[in-house]
């Protein structure tokens, strides 16, 4: 029988959420017991360097690590790594795993749910075939490593981040590299016209073979894959795939306990559930975004699983909520750092600063005079201002931010000025 | 090895061992040393790993590349001392740097 500690903190998942959000209890003060209980076999690790500069070699596995393996031990959180919690059982506050020694119940006090999200699979015929690779875990990268050797040919599904990024990491490896996307243009759900267009011209002239608007129907080999068929009936030929489009929220278990989902877990602004003793967070969470009046949003980001942590551990302990930022991220592909901030659905206008020749420019967005998000591609400045004034609402003047010869210093103060 | 002191908010020092070929900001990590978030895990595109350099030591760690200078340029309480600690480079040319590190990144 599973104890009722009334203490204790479980969080299911060891990701970056469930990371912060254990370092988080105790950076606030929380004595009891926190355990996390996670279905991969590695202490928590940063998931954005498997698609850069993990995958190209560049980097060890422990330099994955967001936490040393000491620091568990030191903060008395217990990680209980490859193990799978079956069942919730909200009632009893318990959580059941399928633990083969020891304890496979377990009391908690608040729960927090953080299981991230998985890779979208394609039902086209062959996608079980040898050399078929998903990109989620480090264990992906271990096993999709030995294929991208000098001269292969790599056919990516899908000209999403995930897409893109690992393009760009196999042409650095040598390999040949064609990218099929069913939309008529690279990364349509992040981003801009102006953005995509930018990318895809970046990856032709790194030799990426780009097909936009292709349908793949089939995955063709016999054991091993052997080419990739498009609707039309064309055969690409290829030694490995990789396959990124998109992500399955794991709200699974959060559905079988009765909690409230939609294509995620539903939280509140302080990351709780539709039960007051659990909380979900991360890429598995919907929750209110207070910068875009209150628009339930799922987000796939480091950001977003950061500050899920700190607000979840902070409402479990009543410490005041902590601030939120406009939701980030960044890209790095080839020499280009991309860094975005805010959401750019909703758009009525854009504005370019810079010229993308030179590749260095910003795209801001607009909706109805206010700055709503920007992607910056090797322009710090224009990010880290455009950031605050979209966390702040800001009024900004098109004109202004068009003409390079206005500081974004100076914008941001008139933006500031003016709202 | 090189040593690292880190001073945080509340005067309290720590000496750490680093290794050369990693970051300021990720020896901070792996000795659990407070007051470095480092939430992009060293990409330069957050800015929450800021430092500011002993005065004795800012001429050898060297002055900010143009994109950290960028976002240095907007993060709060910078003087002429800040670092972005993942952007530092550990060599034994550092060693018995001195680093202080904020009250907060955010």
């Amino acid at each position: 029988m599973a104890e009722r500690a009334p203490d204790r903190v479980v969080i299911i998942g060891g990701g970056q959420a469930g990371c912060q959000a254990a370092a988080s209890l105790r950076q606030l003060g929380h004595a009891g017991e926190i355990v996390i209980i996670a279905e991969e076999p590695d202490a928590p690790y940063q998931r954005p360097p498997l698609s850069k500069a993990y995958l190209k070699g560049e980097i060890e596995a422990e330099r994955l690590l967001i936490r040393p393996e000491s620091f568990y031990a030191e903060e008395r959180i217990e990680l209980r790594l490859g193990e799978r919690v079956t069942a919730i059982d909200r009632a009893a506050r318990r959580v059941t795993t399928d633990a083969e020694q020891g304890e496979a119940g377990l009391g908690y006090n608040a729960l927090i749910i953080a299981t991230g999200t998985r890779p979208r699979r394609l039902a086209a015929p062959g996608a079980g075939l040898g050399g078929v690779f998903e990109l989620r875990t480090r264990a992906d990268v271990e096993r999709l490593k030995p294929a991208l050797k000098p001269g292969e040919r790599l056919c990516v599904v899908g000209a999403g981040y995930i897409g893109l990024e690992t393009a760009a990491a196999a042409r650095a490896l040598g390999c040949e590299v064609t990218v099929i996307e069913a939309m008529d243009r690279v990364l349509s759900r992040v981003a801009g016209e102006e953005l995509s267009a930018f990318f895809a011209n970046e990856h032709r002239s790194r030799g990426v073979q780009l097909r936009l608007g292709a349908r793949l129907e089939a995955f063709e080999g016999a054991g091993s894959v052997s080419g990739v068929r498009l609707a039309g009936g064309e055969v690409i030929g290829c030694d490995v795939v990789i396959v990124g489009v998109g992500v399955i929220a794991n709200d699974e278990i959060a559905r079988e306990a009765g909690l409230v989902c939609d294509d995620g877990i539903v939280v509140d602004r302080a990351q709780r559930t539709s039960d007051a003793a659990v909380f979900a967070i991360g890429d598995v969470a919907r929750r209110p975004l207070v910068h875009f009046g209150d628009r339930m949003m799922r987000l796939e980001s480091v950001h977003n699983a950061i500050e899920g942590g700190k607000i979840a551990a902070a409402a479990i302990l009543g410490a005041p909520h902590p601030a939120e930022d406009a939701p980030w991220f960044w890209s790095d592909q080839y020499d280009l750092k991309l860094q975005t901030a805010g959401l750019w659905t909703g758009a009525d206008a854009t504005v370019v600063r810079g010229d993308p020749a030179e590749r260095s420019f910003a795209v801001f967005y607009l909706q109805a005079g206010r700055l709503i998000a920007v992607d910056a591609v090797n322009a710090a400045p224009e990010y880290i201002v455009g950031k605050k004034l979209v966390s702040l609402g800001a009024m900004v003047a098109p004109g202004e931010l068009a003409d390079k010869s206005v500081a974004m210093k100076d914008i941001a103060a008139r933006a500031l000025a003016r709202t | 090895m090189p040593k690292i002191t880190f001073i945080d908010a509340a005067r309290e020092t720590r000496t750490v061992e680093a290794k050369n070929g990693m970051s300021v900001m990720e020896t901070a990590i792996k000795n659990n040393v407070p007051g470095i978030d480092a939430d992009c895990g060293g990409a330069c595109a957050c800015a929450t790993c800021h430092v500011q350099v002993h005065p004795d030591w800012i001429a050898k760690v060297g002055s900010p590349g143009s994109m950290e200078q960028s976002m240095l340029d907007f993060a709060e309480g910078v003087t002429e001392f800040s670092r972005l600690s993942c952007q530092i480079k550990v060599t034994d040319a550092l060693d018995g740097l001195v680093v202080t590190t904020p009250e907060s990144q955010h």
